[in-house]
């Protein structure tokens, strides 16, 4: 690319195929640097962004890199040039003045966002801004939103608020913090610069770079998932034979069993092995294993806090769980609109042009309508699980409209 | 070696008032033998060793002792060691109860009744009672001990109304036995004791999908009435649904083989299939989307979870026999 207003090199080169972005960021990053050296500011910098865009579109990467942009220490050619160590340190999470909330658990409390409004009071240690940069902001509770609002309305002179939300709706973000923030706008990044990066970065060869591009539904982590791990390969490929596989009433029982014992599975090979780490790690450090006087005592606060880890822990693992099943769900939408549009007679993209047989063969025996109703189960479905539902209550309800139509 | 036993009791498991009866007749024991005897009660979780020690010890004049050890499954290693070696040499007219629950979580702990046992302990059983069969016994049992007799009829009201609480029927029992004759039948009962104690959400569930449309509802008012979370009968209406449909769709009469390809127990793979009967697989279906919302809506969904269940059930109960 020659346009030098879009850089890809350097932090930039993470943004994927969201020029507009790039450019007014870019923008604010050279301003915010002539406001720093005392010159007359332009504009392009304020001290609140809010980051939007389809999950899997980069809202947080596009907001780490323009973080790293903002701390970058290169004197002369495009600031965020990746290679200095705020770059790099920003980009790994370990900057000084860069706090990350990404939270892991269901909701970020009230707590933690006072002690950040008190951490992002402090003026910049090493670099020129303080940046507080709040993955999912759609996931603050009421209290927290308004222990944020406080110190949005009000910036300390050097502290840039970056959230990211996956759309500016009140039920997202509220209305009062989106008031005060610049909004950064990303699209649905398109096939061939998702394909372009995963041959980049990950080195995956082209076939495979191709073809995960184009079932990933625009979402970059998805394609780099599905471009390196075979295991979430194969997950697909059971989810969207689901469609096609319920043929007695029985099936749906397995059907459902399977997907959510799949998603389960997704979600604690890893956290097991984490919990149990993190769990041996709080108690040496709360003395356990220790002898001698006063041992006793110790331990016993030690088991209050293993069990207040033990609740964060759970948190953590309902809600991967749910992510883990929501995407399995969004692959199961993209087959049935996918029907839809055959039905139609568009030429719309399919979500999982691989699919293609499946999905002529429904495609003849379905009638729209109950491409439709089924369609319809799938989202009720996505929306009961965040409501709380029990998994498999809910995924049956769903599978049972999906048999039936 | 083995001990006297009238000075070692061992009493194990955790049937609350079973477990104060043994060790209150522990106490009088040692109180016959000895009418000064001094008794104390103390949790083990409370303890140090030395003071331990300095309990079980004999005193200067040898005054007789009780030394009541409650919730000895939470002893922690030194505790037990301790516990165990005055078990084995007891001091002259200390009398030693120690009261188990039969857990515990330290590996010494969990061992200490076995060890007890081979000590030569005096052993006390008091398991939970679960089955309804052995609570009626209980109930008739209390029933005579205070001099009175009842029937069947009123045993099963008795317990319906008073609920599976132990402490609470054996004082129902004394007192009904004081305010008759002595001879309880039903309508003894029910001149003192009315409504339900216990409804759990399977019941509610099972007379739902039985098509009980008037049990179904009187029992969910119950449920509701005696603070059964909306949630759990929720849940419950969700299970058995869902238990009919993967019954019935498996399309097998042999329970014991269905129960093992289903995992599910016997029990309820047999119910299961008696209460499929008046369910083919489209009103399952139906009855498993209502399920699924009745979920959502007990979570918040609803503003009002209890019409919100009250709605579900009456639509489980006009699905059946569909």
């Amino acid at each position: 690319m020659a346009d030098p207003d879009v850089p890809d090199s350097g932090v930039w080169s993470e943004i994927v195929g969201q020029p507009g972005v790039v450019r007014s960021l870019l923008a604010a990053v050279r301003a915010a640097d002539l406001s720093v050296r005392g010159d007359s500011d332009t504009g392009a910098m304020t001290h609140a962004w809010l980051f939007t865009g389809p999950p899997g579109s980069g809202r947080s990467v596009a907001a780490r890199a323009f973080a790293a942009a903002l701390q970058c220490e290169a004197e002369g050619g495009t600031p965020g040039c990746g290679q200095c160590s705020a770059c790099r340190t920003v980009l790994a999470g370990t900057h000084a003045d860069v706090r990350v909330v990404a939270p892991e658990g269901l909701s970020i409390s009230v707590a933690e966002m006072r002690s950040l409004v008190q951490a992002a009071a402090r003026r910049p240690a090493t670099g020129r801004w303080r940046v507080v940069l709040i993955e999912d902001a759609d996931r603050l509770t009421e209290g927290a939103g308004n222990a944020l609002l406080k110190v949005v309305e009000e910036p300390p002179e050097r502290t840039v608020f970056l959230l990211c939300a996956p759309s500016d709706h009140p039920e997202d973000v509220p209305v009062t913090i989106r008031s005060r923030c610049r909004p950064v706008r990303l699209s649905t990044p398109l096939v061939a610069p998702i394909a372009d990066m995963l041959r980049k970065r990950d080195g995956v060869d082209d076939e495979l770079a191709d073809w995960a591009a184009s079932v990933c539904g625009g979402h970059i982590g998805r394609a780099r998932r599905l471009a390196t791990d075979s295991q979430a390969r194969q997950r697909r490929e059971d989810i969207l034979r689901i469609p096609r596989g319920l043929q007695r009433f029985s099936d749906v029982f397995t059907a459902s069993s399977e997907l959510v014992r799949s998603s389960e599975a997704e979600a604690g090979e890893s956290g097991e092995s984490r919990d149990e780490a993190e769990k041996e790690e709080l108690r040496t450090a709360m003395g356990a294993g220790g002898s001698g006087k006063g041992t006793a005592s110790a331990t016993k606060g030690a088991n209050a806090a293993v069990r207040e880890l033990e609740k964060r822990q759970k948190s953590r693992a309902t809600r991967s769980q749910r992510d883990a099943l929501d995407l399995a769900l969004v692959d199961l939408a993209g087959f049935y609109r996918d029907v839809l549009i055959a039905r139609s007679g568009s030429t719309a993209a399919p979500n999982h042009p691989d699919f293609a047989d499946d999905v002529a063969e429904a495609c003849s025996e379905w009638t729209s309508e109950s491409t439709l109703r089924r369609l319809e189960a799938v989202l009720y479905c996505r929306r009961a699980l965040a409501r709380n539902v029990k998994p498999l209550v809910a995924v049956e309800a769903m599978i049972t409209t999906l048999h039936h139509g | 070696m083995a001990v006297d036993p009238s000075s070692l009791h061992l009493v194990l498991g955790d049937e609350e008032l079973l477990v104060e009866r043994a060790v209150r007749a522990a106490v009088r024991d040692a109180r016959e033998a000895d009418p000064t005897a001094e008794s104390r009660r103390v949790k083990v979780s409370e303890l140090t060793g030395s003071e331990l020690d300095e309990m079980l010890s004999p005193s200067l004049f040898s005054e007789g002792r009780v030394v009541a050890l409650e919730a000895a499954q939470e002893a922690n290693k030194e505790i037990v060691e301790a516990i165990l070696s005055h078990a084995g040499q007891p001091a002259d007219g200390v009398v030693l109860v120690v009261v188990h629950s039969g857990g515990g979580r330290a590996k010494q702990a969990k061992e200490m009744p076995k060890a007890l046992r081979d000590l030569g302990a005096r052993v006390t059983e008091c398991p939970k009672i679960t089955k309804p069969a052995k609570r009626e016994a209980f109930v008739r049992e209390e029933v005579s001990n205070a001099g009175g007799r009842i029937d069947a009829a009123g045993v099963s009201a008795l317990i319906e109304s008073v609920g599976s609480d132990l402490r609470e029927l054996a004082a129902a029992a004394s007192q009904l036995v004081a305010d008759t004759d002595g001879r309880i039948d039903e309508t003894a009962v029910r001149r003192y004791h009315q409504g339900r104690a216990e409804v759990s959400g399977f019941a509610v569930a099972e007379k739902a999908v039985t098509g009980d449309r008037a049990g179904s509802l009187e029992a969910l008012r119950w449920a509701l009435r005696i603070g059964v979370p909306q949630v759990l009968i929720a849940d419950a209406l969700a299970d058995t649904v869902r238990t009919i449909g993967r019954v019935a769709a498996a399309g097998r009469t042999d329970t014991y083989r269905l129960a093992g390809e289903l995992s599910l127990p016997e029990w309820k793979v047999r119910k299961a299939l008696s209460q499929a009967r008046g369910w083919n697989s489209s009103s399952v279906a139906e009855a498993m989307r209502a399920v699924a919302t009745v979920n959502a809506e007990v979570k918040g969904q609803a503003a009002d979870a209890d019409y919100a269940l009250e709605r579900t059930v009456l639509r489980l109960v006009g699905l059946q026999g569909r």
